[in-house]
């Protein structure tokens, strides 16, 4: 015990003196959590729309009048060349082309029908999927517009009308920075303690010195817990301030849920984080080795770790990875537990899951670290 | 020159007999362009969904027949009580409650009118956005069936067309983000690391005052990243042609050209780092710290940059990933030739310059 104390002395020390680090961990995240969240936001407005216009008729000018008023679209250019319109796309100064054929008020009276013409760039689809399906929407109202002032209306009582109400839970205003908010915090705890303590060990090894702590009667565990609790409690710190300081009065978050079991679940992550660190340094002689594999995993860890896009829709094989990686589970409870108010029965199965990880990391870990060299 | 080229081939040695460096340089980017071009995309599918179906009749079968043959849903159970949706919202990653009162169909039927339910789990907004405008547009093409015998008068159709990507597949518009970022940052990472390194074990001393200029010691660390980027540069464009069906439509000369202006204005980047740092965890946690996840968010790929507030438009400028994406994008993907990126290309050059010229001046020829 006596040893351990000492061991987590020098460890403090090592790291409260090195100034040029000491930022690094601390402020870094810190505003990090303050920008990132406001540049994360995915809701789909401001699309840029070029319309073609061959009728310039009433009925084109009110279509165009209906888009424009949507809030969804913003006027890019207004012609009457394809090629044109084409030329906004290729620049990326537009998202969508409308095209109104000639004689469409005509053709549309006489006929009882016409087309129109609607390219979309589909480089994002996502963006260009609910870009011509608002598009639509707005087409289809006008449509019906059209329609009541050509007949009767209580020709249109007959049809059957399916009402659709929709209420949002655990978030009524959709503010996206609640959601983003916590699982960023998440990542950027899980990036300063993981490369931290994986560079930490390793660097011993590079400069020699963990030979002399081989040679002394320190004990294989001690050691690594020496190493692992500083680490541990500055990942604990960085996260009581992102969430505390920076999620409420930034953000205006308020957990719902309990912090106690918030908290538990951060301890055991971090233990499952710390073993995995440890068993990279096993690995590494260096610490441009051990750096290397760290940036691997985290760049899995964020991208796959449904912490920008869902794991749900990734294709079967792609879903088992991401369910592999510890991080997913953490952001799946940080959200749960922060935004949801789920209780601990409700994520007993994430704690299973979780405790699996550390022992498993750590087993390998300890297994894996060798006294001499 | 023969001095300098002894310089580069100790700095290939110095690569090449690190067998698990290597590893990683080579394998990173091919898992990750592997498993982001397949797995990272952001549409929503498989969303699971439960159903609260008090009606029990025709009409709700077959809306949940038609829920259930969609791919963006999956239903997950029915259940019988309100009070259950809430235990499944907080226990499962449901997303989405669908709610048939009873007597819809009979509603439906002599009342011509029903009312259905959503209740999404906003805690993901845009999930729960984009989810309830697709089961809303299920439930309206169910109703639009009941009345397909009366014939509409007045129907405007739109035709929609999707250009460059009629799959609209989620890798055309990752790749080329990820490629920025994998060449950005293991060009940054690699060399930083590699020159601070010197400095750390104390070897720098030694190359400083070798005859050869101070600066020729600094190319030559660079040139092997400079070659092993390039390599990963052509590894990357094989495997999104072949294996993510990515197409070149525009000319690959330009596209390899205007990425090696960015490996260098990236090993120019590391350069800088590593000047004004005097150990490896600083110069590691600056480049992946400070560097990964603005890259990632400002490039543009992940979040569309007019939604960001201003100021922070303003700060994406810098980063030079964000035209080396732009010009990715018009390159392979919309065909375009280097008149339509040519203001792209000069702000990369500028860029690259200036980190150049500011990393020159910043570079000591001591160490103390």
């Amino acid at each position: 015990m006596r040893t351990l104390k000492f061991l987590l002395r020098k460890e403090f020390k090592q790291i409260f003196r090195n100034k040029a680090l000491l930022p690094l961990i601390f402020v870094v995240p810190i505003v990090q959590l303050l920008i990132l969240p406001l540049a994360a936001d995915y809701e789909v407005k401001n699309i840029n729309i070029s319309i073609v216009d061959h009728d310039h008729s009433t009925y084109s000018q009110q279509l165009i009048s209906k888009i424009t008023a949507s809030g969804y679209f913003q006027l890019a250019d207004y012609g009457t060349s394809f090629n044109q319109a084409f030329q906004q796309i290729e620049k990326d100064k537009s998202d969508l082309i409308l095209e109104i054929p000639k004689g469409f008020e005509k053709k549309l009276v006489r006929e009882n029908s016409e087309k129109l013409f609607v390219a979309v760039n589909a480089i994002n689809g996502v963006k260009a999927g609910l870009g011509g399906a608002y598009l639509n929407q707005i087409i289809t109202e006008y449509n019906a517009d059209i329609r009541l002032q050509w007949s009767q209306p209580d020709k249109f009582n007959t049809t059957s009308v399916i009402n659709v109400t929709s209420t949002n839970w655990f978030n009524k205003f959709l503010n996206y920075r609640f959601f983003m908010v916590p699982g960023i915090l998440v990542v950027l705890v899980t990036m300063v303690a993981s490369y931290m303590s994986a560079l930490n060990i390793v660097k011993e090894k590079e400069v020699g010195t963990i030979e002399q702590i081989n040679v002394t009667p320190i004990k294989k565990y001690q050691f690594i817990l020496g190493k692992l609790i500083p680490f541990w409690v500055i990942g604990m710190f960085i996260f009581s301030i992102g969430l505390f300081v920076v999620g409420r009065f930034v953000y205006g978050i308020v957990p719902v849920g309990s912090l106690f079991l918030l908290y538990g679940y951060l301890a055991i992550y971090l233990i499952a984080l710390l073993g995995m660190s440890l068993l990279i340094s096993t690995f590494a002689e260096t610490q441009q080795q051990a750096m290397s594999i760290a940036f691997f995993f985290i760049m899995i860890f964020m991208l796959m770790g449904g912490l920008f896009t869902p794991i749900d829709s990734m294709p079967t094989w792609a879903y088992y990875i991401a369910k592999s990686i510890p991080v997913t589970y953490f952001i799946e409870v940080v959200r749960m537990i922060i935004l949801k108010g789920s209780s601990f029965s409700d994520i007993k199965f994430h704690f299973v899951v979780m405790i699996g990880f550390a022992v498993l990391l750590n087993g390998l870990a300890i297994w894996n670290y060798k006294k001499t060299s | 020159m023969k001095q300098f080229l002894s310089f580069v081939r100790k700095e290939f040695y110095h690569v090449f007999r690190d067998k698990k460096t290597l590893l990683m340089l080579f394998g990173l980017p091919i898992a990750l362009i592997v498993l982001f071009g397949f797995a990272v995309t952001n549409e929503i599918k498989n969303a699971k969904i439960v159903i609260c179906d008090y009606a029990k009749d025709e009409a709700t079968q077959q809306i949940i027949n038609k829920l259930e043959a969609s791919n963006q849903f999956k239903i997950t159970k029915t259940i019988m009580s309100h009070t259950e949706i809430e235990n499944a919202f907080k226990k499962e990653n449901i997303k989405l409650a669908i709610i048939f009162p009873t007597n819809f169909n009979k509603d439906l039927l002599h009342l011509n009118k029903a009312q259905v339910q959503i209740i999404a789990d906003a805690s993901d907004p845009n999930t729960a956005n984009t989810l309830t405008n697709y089961a809303t547009a299920i439930i309206m093409d169910y109703q639009q069936e009941l009345m397909k015998n009366n014939t509409i008068p007045l129907r405007i159709f739109s035709e929609i067309r999707m250009l460059y990507n009629p799959e609209l597949k989620g890798a055309t518009n990752f790749v080329p983000g990820i490629m920025a970022l994998v060449l950005l940052l293991v060009c940054v990472l690699m060399t930083a690391v590699s020159i601070v390194r010197e400095k750390e074990t104390g070897t720098m001393e030694i190359l400083l005052v070798s005859p050869i200029s101070p600066f020729l010691v600094i190319i030559s660390k660079a040139i092997p990243y400079f070659f092993l980027s390039l390599i990963n540069l052509s590894v990357i464009l094989i495997l999104s042609v072949t294996l993510l069906e990515m197409p070149i439509n525009g000319s690959l000369w330009l596209l390899i050209a205007e990425s090696t202006l960015l490996i260098i204005c990236a090993l120019s980047l590391g350069l800088l780092i590593s000047n004004n740092t005097q150990s490896q965890q600083s110069a590691m946690l600056i480049s992946m710290m400070g560097m990964l996840v603005p890259t990632m968010l400002f490039t543009g790929f992940m979040f569309p940059i007019e939604n960001m507030p201003v100021p922070l438009q303003i700060i994406t400028n810098i980063v030079p990933s964000k035209w080396y994406y732009i010009i990715v994008k018009s390159i392979m993907i919309k065909g375009l030739g280097f008149s339509a990126i040519w203001k792209e290309t000069l702000i990369l050059f500028g860029t690259t310059c200036f980190l150049m010229f500011v990393s020159l001046k910043t570079f000591k020829n001591r160490l103390v």
